[in-house]
């Protein structure tokens, strides 16, 4: 790319001073193909979905407090974890995801905008609109054969629980095709990821030079390139079952109900991936930041998060090992499983040897990264307990899998994401968040996710099944179950101060100036928030740290990188 | 003004991006496509045999040799437009993506004469067994591709006979030409499972 400069006059930035009106506002937000906004849009749609869908987990663990209690009916018991899982995966995580892709990679690699800047608008829309229509079910055919309300088949909606014969109505195809949907959104956004990352980096920003964070998610773009399909076309035989009468998953002409498990973890393990790598990508960016030291091994680690990506594709049967699967396929998935320990474990060392010996300062987005560290660490090892086929067959199914895929959604993935909303936030929106207020969020949500988690894998570990609408008293779960309720409202709470930090900092935040963290990465080298078109003037590139080339000009990273 | 413009400007360590970022994002595509196709032809591959009741592959299916020869040659044919095109060739290059279309509807046409036959004679339809259902969705997915590829192939058409001047735009045919490729490639996988190893 030429070092020209932006036409400023022309920009919008010049419109932009033009007088002010919510109509003017609206048809900008509805019509932008802006990456940052877009991003933002995506960030926002994504935490308004959080909220819903953590008021549905509240709902769950009320009902769970004690035992015999009949809070809500079991058919609104059902409907809410169909819906928490759905919308956490589909409707917070990857617009979260795809938000984040979009406000960083254009500005991480000196770029104007996404490669695609209007198919980027499409997928956007076609997220969100794929969750309106979710939710939408809430409200159709209520009479329908009691079917009509929200689905109610479980996030993975396992055949031949979802065919036509015991799940009429419409709940279960408001399930498929918001979904279908939704992913055909997240499957632009990878499209763009790469095309952008491959096409559009700034003069002299090699591969090799290219921040780990872009790394990733060209990784992750990859991933829902794969990964995706399998979901989308085990969906479209449902509806053919559902709507034509074919038999794909219809047990009683031939058709196979295993197979959809099979399509579907296809899809859902490297799905866990998907969300994660990105929570790995942006501890990447902080960390070292925060250590006030380069990355450790940084050739391992794009080593490290290719190898994630690939292994992640061939270890999806240890989703069923309780189906039953010939022994030979227990030992290849239980091996593969843990291989991708290894990695993993690569990335975790290099993480904790980049904070050894670094002076690292503890404000909110580093505690958040430490916090990560340690729950990540163990919801891996609980992970490698549940690799093993045989203590699988014990454990599958119970409360040990919930405590353990919530360690690493909330112990790794939220808290990554918190990390990551505390270090961006100044970049996006100009105006620094409150660490009185970042800390009393960071404690009471890790105080609260713990007495909600910890006890949980115990309630497991006795026995108690996942799904399950209640439970008598008498089998040693009750203490564990009312602790883990109440910790849901010391998360409430710190989810609470996170939202009057949000409200506050934009009302009357500190300034953030263009580089609050004195990073290393080009994205401060603008100003916050950046102006629509990003740079004025083309940065050209010479190290993976072109800020710290530029402070330093006595010491600059080029004269030591290879390359 | 960002301060990044103060970075140093080297002339020694600049790499040239040469990369399409249209190619790049249809490459992608296509990628995305075969990971959608190859889950239709393992579940073909796996319900084979099973059917309980007949119609049966072997019974009811021929090798569809005419339509196979008229879609593989209008990858040749897509070929010589996009050369054509290249070399300023106008009319030469509507001829050639005439006869593309042509090709690509008769082999729509030989589909259609197919299931014809096998709804109306045979009593095959996708709810009959698992034959009916993995055969009309992997087939079916494959037609609606190559409609997909035909509908822009004439829209093609139809700009160059209104006389737009389409040699600005050969990135853009040339992707399309990929992607008609990609749709034969795929008949290529799909006439193997389908009428070889399936009968």
């Amino acid at each position: 790319m030429a070092s020209v400069p932006y036409p400023l006059d022309k920009g919008r930035g010049a419109a932009a001073k033009r007088a002010y009106s919510w109509t003017r506002f609206a048809h900008e937000w509805v019509l932008t193909v802006d990456h940052k906004q877009l991003g933002l849009m995506y960030i926002i749609i994504a935490l308004l979905f959080f909220v819903a869908s953590g008021l549905q987990a509240a709902v769950i663990r009320a009902q769970l407090m004690y035992p015999d209690n009949h809070l809500v009916s079991p058919q609104a018991f059902n409907r809410m974890f169909t819906m928490h899982g759905t919308t956490m995966v589909f409707f917070v995580g990857m617009p979260f995801i795809a938000g984040l892709a979009n406000y960083l990679i254009p500005l991480m690699i000196g770029a104007r905008d996404m490669a695609f800047p209007r198919l980027n608008a499409l997928g956007f829309w076609l997220t969100l609109f794929g969750g309106i229509l979710l939710y939408s079910s809430y409200f159709a055919w209520a009479g329908m054969a009691g079917q009509g309300s929200a689905p109610d088949v479980g996030w993975f909606a396992y055949a031949p629980l979802t065919e036509k014969a015991f799940s009429p109505g419409t709940s279960t195809d408001f399930w498929i095709l918001s979904i279908i949907m939704s992913s055909t959104g997240s499957t632009i956004t990878a499209i763009n990821v790469l095309a952008t990352a491959l096409c559009l980096r700034t003069e002299g920003m090699t591969l090799a030079r290219m921040p780990l964070f872009v790394w990733m998610f060209c990784v992750v773009a990859f991933q829902i390139l794969v990964a995706l399909p399998p979901l989308t076309a085990a969906q479209v035989m449902l509806l053919l079952d559902r709507f034509l009468g074919a038999h794909f998953f219809d047990t009683r002409a031939s058709g196979d109900a295993v197979l959809w498990q099979h399509f579907f973890w296809l899809f859902g393990h490297p799905e866990v991936y998907i969300l994660m790598i990105p929570g790995f990508a942006s501890v990447t960016e902080i960390i070292p930041v925060f250590s006030r030291k380069p990355i450790f091994g940084r050739a391992a680690m794009i080593g490290a998060s290719v190898s994630i990506g690939l292994i992640s594709l061939g270890v999806w049967a240890h989703h069923m090992y309780t189906v039953g699967l010939p022994s030979k396929a227990n030992i290849f998935f239980a091996v593969s499983t843990m291989l991708v320990g290894v990695p993993t474990g690569i990335k975790i060392f290099n993480w904790t040897a980049t904070m050894w010996g670094g002076r690292i300062r503890f404000q909110t987005p580093m505690l958040f990264c430490i916090a990560f560290l340690f729950q990540f660490l163990i919801a891996g090892l609980t992970g490698i307990m549940l690799a093993v086929a045989p203590f699988d067959w014990q454990l599958g199914d119970s409360y040990f899998v919930v405590a353990h895929f919530h360690y690493t959604l909330i112990g790794g993935l939220l808290c990554t994401l918190f990390a990551a909303v505390y270090y961006w936030f100044p970049k996006a929106t100009g105006k620094m968040l409150s660490e009185r207020l970042g800390k009393w969020h960071f404690w009471l949500l890790m105080i609260g996710f713990h007495v909600t988690f910890d006890p949980l894998h115990f309630a497991g570990l006795l026995g108690m099944p996942r799904r399950i609408y209640t439970y008598p008293p008498g089998r040693g779960w009750e203490g564990f179950n009312y602790f883990a309720s109440w910790g849901v409202v010391i998360q409430a709470a710190g989810i609470a101060f996170f939202v009057w930090n949000v409200v506050d900092s934009l009302w009357r935040g500190r300034k953030a100036g263009n580089d609050p963290w004195d990073a290393w990465t080009l994205e401060w080298s603008t100003t916050s928030p950046p102006p629509e078109y990003n740079f004025a003037v083309a940065p050209i590139v010479r190290s993976s740290r072109p800020l710290w080339d530029l402070k330093h000009p006595e010491d600059p990273d080029w004269k030591y990188e290879q390359s | 003004m960002s301060t990044a413009a103060a970075l140093p400007l080297s002339t020694a360590q600049s790499e040239v991006q040469n990369l399409d970022r249209g190619k790049v994002g249809f490459v992608c595509l296509i990628l995305t496509e075969v990971a959608l196709f190859s889950i239709f032809v393992t579940a073909y591959l796996f319900f084979m045999g099973k059917s309980q009741t007949g119609p049966y592959p072997a019974d009811v299916l021929t090798v569809p040799v005419w339509g196979t020869i008229c879609l593989l040659s209008s990858s040749l044919t897509a070929e010589l437009a996009v050369r054509s095109l290249r070399a300023n060739a106008k009319a030469r290059f509507q001829l050639w993506l005439g006869v593309t279309v042509l090709l690509g509807a008769e082999f729509l046409r030989q589909t259609a004469i197919e299931w014809h036959k096998l709804i109306r004679v045979d009593g095959l339809t996708i709810s009959t067994n698992v034959f009916g259902t993995t055969y009309y969705s992997l087939v079916g997915l494959h037609a609606s591709h190559v409609v997909i590829g035909l509908t822009l192939l004439l829209l093609v058409f139809a700009l160059g006979l209104s006389g737009a001047s389409l040699h600005r735009h050969e990135r853009r045919v040339e992707l399309l030409s990929w992607y008609w490729h990609f749709v034969d490639a795929v008949w290529v996988v799909v006439f193997t499972v389908v009428y070889i190893i399936g009968r």
